[in-house]
């Protein structure tokens, strides 16, 4: 007898959720492909001011690339403990998936306040001011995430690993996943081929 | 119940590899930009197609999209939104591209 036999309610209430945030994920990528089609637009508009090659770095982005995906990597092994109900691996490994986040965070905030610092600012060119929105966008993503991950997991440490709170890990962590996804682009959209 | 659960989560080595491929390809991609290996438009190519790689990895590793059973609805959400993508992203570089050019000079 099949599966569908046995209607497992639960279950698919779960992956009702699931779809739904998956949604939710691809309006939001619908959100960063028109902001990726503006920086295709107007990467040459710099109106005098510098362009991507004169202020990006190619290997700064690269340290930010490689923290972003260990941090996505280690959130995978994180959400795998939280179904498996290994609590305490879990807190440790959202631990560390938290502070590679915070770290890109802060390397993302000393690369925009350099730009700014060095006097050019998101008004002065239509270039600036398309990298200065999907930067922005994107580290907002990751605040919100972080924001996220250290209210379920403290969720996780007062009520433990329930249907609800294992739910929110693995909603949680798809955001996680996804914020990597887009940076995949920024990275190679803006850094890689914008600064050629 | 609990068996059921974990004969359906990824292995950690797949997780292993998934990360060593991007890690990899990541490392590839930012090599070709910086030392320029091939003419422009064929860097962007190779630099964009390592980057879709990249991208496809993790949602079959990390999204499990391969998993997905039938009606693969999140599939489906998913070819429709790149779908949509590709028109937002090429159709305004080449309406804008041609405003450029037919107005500009």
């Amino acid at each position: 007898m099949g599966k569908e036999a046995f209607p497992d309610t639960h279950h698919s209430h779960s992956e009702n959720t699931y779809l739904g945030f998956w949604i939710y994920l691809m309006t939001d990528l619908i959100m960063f492909a028109t902001f990726f089609a503006v920086y295709g637009v107007v990467r040459n508009n710099t109106f005098g001011g510098p362009s991507a090659k004169d202020i990006l770095d190619l290997s700064y982005g690269l340290v930010e690339t490689l923290v972003l995906s260990t941090s996505s990597f280690v959130c995978a092994l994180g959400l795998r403990a939280a179904l498996t109900n290994q609590k305490q691996k879990m807190i440790s490994l959202f631990g560390l998936t938290f502070l590679l986040g915070i770290t890109f965070l802060t390397m993302v905030g000393f690369e925009l306040t350099h730009i700014v610092q060095s006097g050019y600012s998101w008004e002065m060119s239509a270039f600036l001011s398309s990298y200065f929105t999907l930067m922005g966008t994107h580290a907002a993503h990751i605040v919100i995430g972080l924001i996220f991950m250290a209210v379920f997991v403290a969720q996780v440490g007062f009520w433990g690993l329930t249907d609800v709170t294992k739910k929110r890990m693995t909603t949680l962590s798809m955001f996680w996943f996804f914020s990597y996804i887009v940076w995949i682009f920024m990275y190679t959209i803006v850094y890689l081929i914008g600064a050629q | 119940m609990e068996n059921r659960e974990e004969h359906h989560l990824t292995s950690i080595k797949s997780y292993f590899f998934a990360y060593l491929l991007t890690v990899g390809l990541t490392l590839v991609a930012y090599l070709i930009a910086v030392n320029s290996l091939f003419s422009p438009a064929a860097l962007y190519i190779t630099v964009a197609a390592l980057g879709l790689g990249q991208a496809f990895i993790q949602l079959y590793v990390f999204f499990e999209l391969g998993k997905e059973l039938k009606p693969r609805w999140r599939l489906g959400v998913l070819l429709f939104t790149i779908m949509v993508t590709v028109i937002i992203v090429f159709g305004s570089i080449w309406i804008m591209y041609n405003l450029n050019y037919n107005l500009m000079e």
